[in-house]
């Protein structure tokens, strides 16, 4: 009875956990300006539950119960740095409402600790893995994993980038106009690459970033619920979503690789494309366009094929070419490429790949994939076996290298 | 900087080795060491000979100790080796994760340590 009683705690502190890491995190963070102490004072409650929960019961409301014991640990911490460094405004503001808001509801501050993982001052390579840990609480390991960084490595950077947040002066605030388009873009880049991991069109299903690609959407929800009117914020969510509809037909029975223009319809989830389209139609109604609206706009005439049994490649040529206006990511003028080939045939598709910085493409692999496949419609079967040579080099999922060696014949 | 990638097997790699890696995998091995060559990282690479071969040798309160079968005993040994010009621990391991060894074994990246070379410990002469 008491074991059942104990799992039950267990899971009720991981629900709790999960739900209200990035708002607590957020909420001591924002008035502190110090995101490594917060997250300390944070999984110092969080062990704390683990030993009082389970004996004393659940408290009736967890997340104010974390938030007491947290700020008690972060006066803690904060007087301990004060022996050395003078923080003294600090320790007075939170003793000053370390009460009142403690039973109350306290206000939801992660937009702006988004934004502060996301600041231009912080490296770009950064905003990622500093959301995932602030916001989602995962820890540098799992970070680290995701990223192809050592974890010990990742640990370091991580701990950088923090003590940069503190003493760098960045602000903990939502950034006004004429900023915040460009802020909440690197905004959505970082929630983006996160899903990128676990998502991409070329690789296939990349077990190592499996439930990033949740994480991600979850970061996704979040944000639009903070930020109810954001076009480009609805237009991220609904590409996600569309993505990952189809992750069911992207694998054989047999792990076998399946290219996107085979895939069975009938193994999308048509929960997920109803989803993405319903927060598409939403965005485009507020008429601002912009990057990841157009990208979830592609992807939404390839779920067309569910309900047409065909591809409108015209349809997918001209959002591409909006796109590139916006965007002119090197995977963007892939994707362009082979849309153009699709729509006008192989050969203009060819001069498009022909057109680009080849340093550039050196180590991309969905430009080798493309050009092969190219090259093999062209009847030029020594350029396509080279290509696709380079194209299963630059591949790591054993499926794709799998899947393109079956192609190179 | 230059980085090693050590390749450790797998006895069913090894296995494979010694009869002729079926051609997948083979062409894989070709198609990676092409991409490493065009991208202009590659510097160099040898496979050693399966771990029966080996042998291990000690000198011991000035006796030499000779021994059949490798130094470490451990299930993945040592098949392999690649060494790369990157300008990253971040490339390397990019590479070491496209090893076609590391999805049957392991890939151990270390980086080279250029004060041996500065200090004549290995075969080529100083700068």
């Amino acid at each position: 009875m008491s074991g059942i009683n104990e799992e039950n705690t267990h899971r009720t502190i991981e629900r709790v956990a999960r739900e209200s890491y990035g708002r607590l995190v957020a909420y001591l963070s924002v008035q502190t300006h110090d995101l490594a102490s917060a997250e300390d004072a944070l999984s110092n409650a969080l062990v704390s539950a683990l030993t009082h929960w389970p004996k004393d019961g659940v408290p009736q409301n967890p997340e104010a119960w974390l938030m007491k014991t947290a700020r008690r640990s972060l006066i803690d911490v904060v007087r301990h740095h004060n022996v050395m460094q003078s923080s003294v405004p600090t320790l007075k503001l939170l003793k000053e409402d370390s009460e009142k808001t403690v039973a109350a509801e306290f206000p939801d501050e992660r937009l702006k600790l988004l934004f502060v993982c996301a600041h231009p001052s912080i490296d770009p390579a950064m905003h990622t893995p500093l959301m995932l840990q602030s916001v989602l609480g995962l820890d540098a390991a799992r970070i680290g994993q995701a990223f192809l960084i050592a974890p010990k490595t990742m640990g370091q950077r991580l701990f950088r980038a923090k003590i940069k947040i503190r003493s760098g002066g960045i602000p903990f605030e939502i950034p006004q106009e004429p900023d915040l388009p460009e802020r909440l873009d690197a905004v959505l880049e970082g929630i983006y690459a996160a899903f990128g991991i676990g998502w991409d069109d070329m690789a296939g299903t990349d077990q190592r970033g499996r439930d990033l690609a949740e994480e991600a959407i979850w970061l996704a929800r979040v944000l639009l619920q903070l930020m109810p009117t954001e076009a480009e914020v609805q237009g991220l969510l609904a590409l996600m979503l569309h993505c990952e509809a189809r992750r069911p037909a992207r694998r054989g029975v047999d792990g076998r690789y399946i290219p996107l223009s085979e895939q069975d319809p009938k193994q999308w989830s048509f929960k997920l494309i109803e989803e993405a389209e319903h927060h598409l139609t939403k965005a485009f109604e507020r008429a601002r366009s912009g990057r990841f609206q157009l990208e979830a706009a592609i992807q939404s005439v390839h779920a067309e094929r569910a309900r047409t049994g065909r591809t409108d490649w015209t349809a997918i040529l001209l959002f591409y070419e909006r796109l590139l206006r916006v965007s002119p990511a090197l995977g963007t003028q892939i994707g362009y490429a082979a849309a153009v080939a699709e729509a006008n045939g192989p050969e203009t598709g060819l001069a498009v790949l022909d057109a680009m910085d080849l340093e550039a493409v050196s180590h991309y692999q969905p430009y080798w994939a493309v050009r092969a496949h190219l090259l093999q419609r062209l009847g030029r079967p020594r350029e396509a076996a080279d290509a696709y040579d380079r194209a299963i080099g630059l591949a790591e999922d054993t499926a794709v290298k799998e899947f393109l060696l079956q192609r190179r014949g | 900087m230059q980085f090693a990638l050590l390749i450790y097997h797998s006895p069913e790699e090894f296995a494979m080795r010694a009869n002729d890696y079926n051609d997948a995998h083979l062409g894989a091995w070709r198609a990676y060491y092409k991409a490493l060559v065009e991208a202009k990282v590659y510097v160099g690479a040898d496979a050693l000979e399966v771990v029966e071969t080996a042998t291990t040798v000690r000198l011991r309160e000035g006796k030499r100790r000779v021994q059949d079968g490798p130094y470490a005993d451990t299930k993945e040994q040592l098949g392999g080796f690649i060494i790369l010009e990157v300008p990253s621990i971040d490339a390397a391991l990019e590479w070491a994760a496209r090893c076609p060894g590391a999805s049957l074994g392991a890939v151990e990246v270390r980086p080279l340590a250029p004060e041996a070379k500065r200090r004549g410990f290995t075969g080529e002469r100083n700068q």
